[in-house]
């Protein structure tokens, strides 16, 4: 029982991250039709920041966890909105027009070029730093067995997300560039010819999927302590799965895909067998593509002939 | 005078997606050897009737039944969308031109004739071994699709890129492409969009004659008022999904829900008679 | 207004440019270049990389200037968003056809004109082994449009039936080359069939997906495979029949041809034979395109909805290629673990995936002569440089998204029609 609720913990925690990180891929997706294949290294680039903001502050003198973390989330959101501008820049506008298979394969080429990027410049290693929110809150505490722990940094993290969440789905929905973003996702030429620079929109697209990626990174880099140039392809198969399961285009069913693919991988690693939980999460992208490729949330598109 | 039975024959077809009734109701008949146009204003439900018709949406009522000269009566609507043009011999075009842009006039021509090369291929083991019987195949699919890309005035062009072309010879290569696919019952979606009047009239006299040598059955989507009223053999009217009238050129252009539905708003380049009694009458 | 002043706005205007892609290459190089951790005694310590992001930040700065320059010259203008579709051109035979054979009379030639020299044959024959590769999924991503991000999962599937059949049932190179090949098709096809209907991008992430399962199946199911460790003492390929070593039970290659053993024989033989089997490939994959089946593969990339409309059973089609693509990579594992007489789950990876895919893409989509020259630059440049090899993927990453925006259609983006009018039909 206690270890079914630790697993609830955990996979929701889990799911939390990846959720963030599928927003992005819906986003980008919703907008310009394309899967943006370099946004699971984005993330990872931005874990790596993390790492060394948050060493840097540890070696200023900053003792306060608040700060260190608030701090790290600033600098690492700034950051990587700068990569996710540059790789919208460098990798997708010029190709806008060509045919499907470019900006995939621009895409795939960016990706590969930023793992081994960060490989050459921050090393092939693995890197950690000591944990910088400790402890945790006892749930169940039978005697003698194990219990259910709910940890503060998970406490954070699904806080942080709740908090994002709202925060964004009033930004999507009330703003006027909410607005103008949605609108550019059902109609981009309409756009163009009422005046609208939709190079903006859709570079502002990616930088706020890259800005809430950053906080996937920044949460993952204080839950685990390590990171490698590797993350990145992991967990972006994994949140493009989430962003397919709860529905490619609609944003709260990114966020529900990312839950449900966090449980799934909790529970199986738990109950089945650790090795095996990747396969897991594949063999269910392909089950959901093969019967219901709208997800969740998502309408059934009708091709028009 | 006995009309014989038609090629193919529409009962209450109706396509529903959510909540929008694209088609409602529709009943109508067309006939081989004839040529049957589809009318409307924009948004009537031209395009999604051919979608139905050749198995691209499953309609959500009716029956659609196509008298195949040796197959007999097929059901378009419940057979397996592949095979409606392989085995029910309905080919049809698009409204944007679909040729296969990086590959030759004549490569272009050979696919549309794949289902016969491919059973002459066995299983491509003939065709690897380039045995007779598939040589002979492959010759004379190279002499059909040049003798249609000739009917159609466009044999110089048969090994140039297909997508590098004007537009009026593409219009051309995908009629001759959709015949080389050996229709029963052709349709041909706003075929002469973008053509000048010349090659209008040229289209107009090609399918005419199309119709009744090859003995098939042709049906047009068609704005140009010019072109449907000299063509036709039939018409068909839609507003918002319904049908509106059927009837032959005459019968139509004198109805007068028509006008008020559609040729009353039409532009200039209409049919050069003027419709002046019926119009005025409700203007 | 005077020319000078024109000419001074035009460059200030640049400069400004320039400026904003210095600060863009500063934000993004200063954490990944300008600062770095290493392990020091208590953890983590921050280093600093002032002059490298310096440079970094120069380099763009010139690099941005000078590409506005250099555009402004030509008088090119922007990218205009019209389609930048590769032109199709149809090139007849000549001057390709010249190319590729002397390319084959090169291949031939080879371990003559380099004897004694191993370690070129070496590379030629790992060059020939990812031609072959390049070959094959030329047929999924080049002819029929189909874009597969997994596919050294049927290489994988191909050297380990010749690593399982050879060490636990006695295989022989020939004996298990056809199955490998079948079973490697036979999975294409299981994967195929549900999901090749999905549009382009789902499609490649379930590939790549399909690619990941069969790492983590090779890597965690260590009874059948072997685990992490992988199968080691696959036996090599036989001269029909006869070993190709010093001595053995029965007759050998050196003691049938009565001549003195040495180990260069081995490295020749499995450059020839790789060699015969690359030129089956092109030649089988040529004589397919030339057939329906390959025109159809060609149709179904050019537009789907088309082919539907004439009949065309797609799913089928797709199918084909898939199927064909995968055996091809099959029989390409057979002889890679033939030659290493060892396999693991390490050789079987993404990034091999991306590197096949690269060498498509490079060589130009549907080219055969196009492959061949992007697999040699791939695998030969590295060799050249050893240290550059830690950047090789970096450079294909760089590749892929250059060639993407300049020449989409590849090195090679010219394309041999399948059929042409017959000479008396001309008029």
């Amino acid at each position: 029982m206690s270890q079914a609720l630790q697993q609830l913990i955990n996979g929701i925690t889990l799911g939390a991250i990846y959720g963030l990180i599928a927003i992005g891929y819906t986003m980008v997706y919703g907008i310009i039709g394309m899967i943006n294949f370099a946004h699971g290294d984005i993330y990872m680039v931005s874990a790596f920041i993390a790492v060394t903001c948050f060493t840097l502050v540890a070696g200023a003198g900053i003792t306060s966890v608040v700060a260190s973390i608030a701090i790290t989330l600033v600098v690492c959101i700034a950051l990587t909105s700068a990569f996710g501008w540059t790789v919208e820049r460098v990798g997708y506008r010029p190709l806008r027009s060509s045919s499907r298979l470019a900006p995939l394969i621009s895409s795939i080429g960016i990706s590969i070029f930023l793992q081994n990027a960060v490989q050459i410049t921050q090393g092939a290693r693995v890197k950690s730093i000591q944990p910088l929110v400790t402890g945790g809150v006892n749930l169940i505490a039978p005697e003698g067995r194990q219990g259910a722990y709910i940890s503060y940094a998970q406490i954070l993290i699904v806080g942080v997300t709740v908090l994002l969440m709202c925060a964004f789905t009033l930004f999507i929905n009330r703003t006027s560039f909410g607005r103008q973003q949605r609108a550019c996702e059902q109609d981009q030429r309409m756009m163009q010819f009422l005046g609208y620079n939709v190079d903006r929109i859709i570079a502002l697209t990616f930088m706020i999927g890259a800005g809430l990626a950053a906080v996937a990174g920044v949460m993952v880099t204080l839950y685990y302590g390590v990171v490698d140039f590797s993350i990145g392809f992991q967990a972006g198969i994994k949140a493009f799965t989430a962003a397919v399961l709860g529905g490619i285009g609609s944003l709260p069913g990114a966020m529900l895909g990312g839950i449900i693919i966090g449980l799934i991988e909790a529970f199986w690693a738990a109950y089945l067998s650790p090795e095996y939980k990747d396969v897991a999460t594949f063999v269910i992208l392909i089950v959901v593509l093969m019967f219901r490729p709208s997800g969740l949330l998502g309408r059934p598109e009708v091709e028009k002939v | 005078m006995t009309t014989p039975r038609p090629l193919l024959r529409v009962e209450n077809l109706t396509m529903q997606f959510g909540g929008l009734r694209a088609i409602e109701n529709l009943s109508m008949h067309a006939h081989a050897a004839q040529v049957t146009s589809v009318i409307g204003p924009n948004g009537a439900g031209k395009t999604t009737f051919f979608n139905c018709l050749t198995g691209f949406y499953k309609p959500t009522q009716g029956a659609l039944t196509l008298s195949h000269p040796r197959r007999g009566d097929l059901r378009l609507d419940a057979i397996r969308s592949v095979n409606v043009a392989r085995a029910a011999q309905v080919v049809r075009t698009f409204q944007n031109i679909r040729l296969f842009p990086r590959m030759t006039v004549l490569e272009n021509l050979m696919v549309a004739q794949h289902n016969t090369l491919q059973s002459a291929s066995r299983f491509s083991l003939a065709g690897a071994l380039n045995l007779g019987s598939y040589r002979r195949a492959s010759e004379q699919a190279i002499d059909n699709a040049l003798t249609w890309l000739g009917r159609l005035g466009v044999r110089d062009v048969a090994e140039k890129a297909a997508g590098d072309m004007p537009y009026g010879v593409q219009r051309r290569v995908e009629i001759a492409r959709a015949m080389c696919a050996g229709p029963i019952l052709l349709c041909l979606d706003e075929p002469a969009a973008g053509l000048n009047p010349r090659e209008s009239a040229e289209l107009t006299a090609l399918l005419r004659s199309l119709a009744k040598e090859q003995g098939i059955g042709i049906l047009l989507i068609e704005h140009d008022m010019s072109v449907v009223m000299k063509v036709s053999d039939h018409i068909v009217v839609l507003n918002h999904g319904k049908k509106i009238a059927e009837g032959c050129p005459a019968e139509v252009r004198s109805n007068p829900d028509v006008i008020s539905a559609y040729l009353g708003e039409d532009d200039d380049s209409s049919s050069d008679e003027p419709v002046s009694r019926e119009r005025s009458a409700h203007a | 207004m005077s020319a000078t002043m024109m000419k001074d706005s035009g460059v200030s205007l640049r400069i400004r440019d320039a400026l904003w892609a210095s600060v863009i290459a500063g934000l993004v190089g200063l954490p990944l270049l300008g600062l770095t951790t290493r392990d020091g005694m208590h953890g983590l310590q921050v280093e600093t990389r002032w002059p490298l992001l310096a440079a970094f930040i120069a380099i763009a700065f010139a690099g941005r200037f000078t590409l506005q320059t250099v555009m402004h010259r030509l008088k090119v203008a922007p990218k205009s968003r019209a389609s930048t579709r590769p032109a199709p051109s149809i090139a007849g035979n000549g001057a390709l056809a010249w190319l590729g054979a002397g390319c084959v009379a090169f291949a031939v030639l080879l371990p003559a004109v380099f004897a004694g020299n191993r370690y070129v044959v070496d590379t030629a024959t790992t060059v020939l082994i990812y031609i072959m590769l390049g070959w094959g999924l030329n047929v999924v991503v080049g002819l029929a449009g189909l874009l597969d991000l997994g596919y050294v999962a049927f290489y994988a599937v191909g050297a380990y039936t010749y690593g399982l059949l050879s060490t636990h049932f006695g295989f022989g190179f020939w004996e298990a080359f056809p199955v490998a090949g079948a079973l490697a098709a036979f999975f294409a096809m299981v994967l195929g069939y549900p999901t090749l209907r999905l549009r382009g991008d789902y499609l490649a992430i379930v590939t790549l997906g399909f690619g990941e399962i069969i790492r983590l199946v090779l890597v965690n199911w260590g009874d059948l495979t072997g685990g992490p460790n992988g199968i080691s003492s696959i036996p090599k390929p036989t001269f029909f029949g006869l070993p190709m070593t010093a001595s053995g039970d029965g007759p050998t290659f050196a003691s049938v041809f009565g001549i003195d053993y040495s180990p260069g024989q081995r490295v020749v033989f499995l450059y020839y034979l790789i060699l015969g089997l690359a030129l089956l490939t092109s030649l089988l994959v040529n004589r397919l395109r030339r057939l329906p089946v390959g025109r159809a593969w060609e149709a179904v990339r050019e537009d789907e909805i088309a082919c539907k409309a004439m009949g065309i059973n797609v799913t089928n089609v797709k199918l084909s290629a898939f199927a064909t693509g995968a055996m091809l990579a099959g029989c390409a594992g057979v002889f890679f673990a033939a030659r290493q007489g060892f396999i693991s789950p390490e050789s079987f990876t993404f990034p091999e995936s991306a590197t096949i895919l690269a060498i498509v893409v490079l060589g130009g989509m549907g080219s055969q002569l196009g492959v061949v020259f992007a697999a040699t630059v791939l695998v030969v440049l590295p060799e050249l440089g050893r240290d550059f090899s830690e950047y090789r993927m970096l450079a294909f990453g760089v590749a892929m998204v250059l060639i993407m925006i300049a020449r989409p259609g590849g090195l090679i983006s010219h394309r041999r029609a399948t059929v042409n009018v017959p000479p008396e039909a001309k008029q």
